[in-house]
């Protein structure tokens, strides 16, 4: 379980404090899988930092009892100099597994060939999506962060992340977070509309995509 | 016993980390091709035996009675091992804002990889050199090893403490930066790369010796050839100093680690 607990969150900026997210609470419970809408800027990606402990609240508290996996973003956050298996090697080093294990998983899901052991910054955006999706499912987690990733990857690429994902993984959790609402109710049977700094809840899709369209039209 | 179990859970969390770290940082400053990280150590060698050859050739063996050779190596080596630690420093956090990303990955781990990395090559490049010297007979083996090594500790803890402080302002203020610059050289001027604190004038060594990384090189060359000069250090002065410093740098440390975002 993750609660999520009246939490605050600002930036500094030239023209005064902007508050990002304003007392937000909610929870998620092993297993569940939750979606957040938002348009761009509305916050989602703190709320994913916030969530993954690289940043951390003005105020209020984040509890979990399970273990959250770090942003998946089809951007990847890679280190262009080095190649795709050095990217694996250094990430399962950090978590203390067996790299051995995961190669070839990598290898299959990623698709990448003989580009896995070239540097990274020779990669396409779709390369280094799958890339970063494999990565993150070579470690076990009970919850998922992402992070608009799988836009990047084609019809084909998706349906290998939702079997990895929701048929492999169903007892994981999943906090996804997107601008787009077909991809989410696939995933996900929690949803939330982030807008301007507050969440509201909505048990379903339908209402959670009227909810956000009438946003878009203000 | 009940207490110790969490700290010594987070302790083998960060030392996989920094492990991790410190091999990312090999492959992605050596890269993997040519003589990779050797570069680690052969890059530091390379200025020092250039300017002990210098050295060597223009002035004769022996100025007032100091083997020029271990004065050279002993001067380059300390100011390499202490500089460059600060010089990694920089930087050390927003060209790795990607590891950031995983949440047992904190920047003071990214100092503590560049900053051991960095000690590595700058201490072997100074053994290997010194190896080479002792065995074609340009210096002597080192009088006393002990002071050597406390030398070299004190020096890259200095160092280290540095890293930590100019590291931390320089990814806030772009003008420390700027100012590391010309401040690094004028304390490369005053260092006692090309002297030892006794040929100055009683006033000047008064004020030299408020110098933290004097006093680790004096100490340095001690253990090296200390029976054909007097040294001047003191260990406490040294010592303080580098907490000072420490507790400054992790200070300033913390302050950035809340301020960074990660890409």
């Amino acid at each position: 379980m993750i609660v999520v607990d009246n939490i605050v969150k600002s930036y500094r900026t030239g023209s005064g404090k902007n508050i990002v997210l304003d007392r937000i609470s909610f929870r998620i419970t092993k297993g569940e899988k939750i979606g957040i809408l938002g348009r761009n800027g509305a916050g989602k990606s703190t709320l994913i930092r916030l969530l993954g402990g690289i940043e951390r609240p003005d105020s209020g508290r984040i509890e979990q009892t399970m273990s959250v996996s770090w942003p998946l973003a089809s951007t990847g956050g890679f280190q262009g100099s080095l190649t795709g298996m050095d990217n694996l090697r250094f990430i399962c080093r950090v978590y203390g597994v067996s790299i051995k294990d995961k190669v070839p998983f990598v290898e299959e899901f990623s698709e990448l060939g003989r580009y896995l052991n070239e540097p990274v910054k020779t990669y396409s955006s779709g390369m280094k999506g799958r890339l970063a999706f494999a990565l993150s499912m070579a470690i076990e987690f009970d919850c998922y962060l992402i992070d608009e990733a799988m836009s990047a990857g084609d019809a084909r690429f998706r349906d290998k992340c939702r079997y990895e994902l929701l048929v492999k993984r169903n007892d994981r959790s999943i906090i996804l977070v997107s601008h787009d609402p077909k991809q989410m109710r696939s995933f996900c049977d929690t949803f939330y509309v982030l807008l301007q700094g507050h969440l509201t809840r909505f048990d379903d899709a339908e209402a959670a995509y009227v909810f956000y369209q009438a946003s878009l039209q203000n | 016993m009940k207490n110790i179990e969490p700290l010594r859970h987070s302790f083998a969390v960060q030392r996989r980390v920094v492990g991790s770290l410190l091999m990312r940082e090999i492959l992605t400053r050596y890269g993997r091709y040519n003589i990779g990280f050797l570069w680690l150590f052969a890059e530091p060698a390379m200025f020092t035996l250039i300017i002990t050859l210098i050295w060597h050739y223009t002035r004769a063996g022996r100025i007032s009675g100091i083997p020029i050779t271990a004065l050279a190596i002993t001067g380059y080596s300390s100011l390499l091992l202490w500089r460059n630690i600060v010089n990694r420093g920089k930087h050390a956090v927003s060209s790795n804002n990607a590891v950031l990303y995983h949440r047992n990955i904190k920047i003071l781990d990214v100092f503590l990889s560049r900053i051991l990395l960095e000690i590595a090559g700058a201490v072997t490049s100074f053994f290997v050199l010194s190896i080479l010297f002792i065995y074609i007979g340009w210096m002597n083996p080192p009088e006393n090893m002990l002071k050597v090594i406390s030398g070299l500790f004190l020096l890259a803890w200095f160092g280290a403490s540095l890293s930590l402080i100019i590291g931390s302002l320089s990814e806030r203020f772009e003008f420390v930066d700027r100012l590391w610059r010309p401040i690094s050289y004028i304390l490369f001027l005053f260092s006692g790369v090309a002297y030892i604190v006794e040929w100055l004038p009683l006033d000047s060594q008064k004020i030299i010796l408020l110098l933290p990384m004097i006093h680790g090189l004096e100490l340095l060359r001690d253990g090296y050839f200390g029976s054909c000069f007097t040294a001047h250090y003191d260990l406490f002065y040294i010592s303080m100093c580098n907490l000072c410093l420490t507790l400054l740098g992790l200070l300033l440390v913390k302050v950035a680690g809340r301020r960074i975002e990660a890409e």
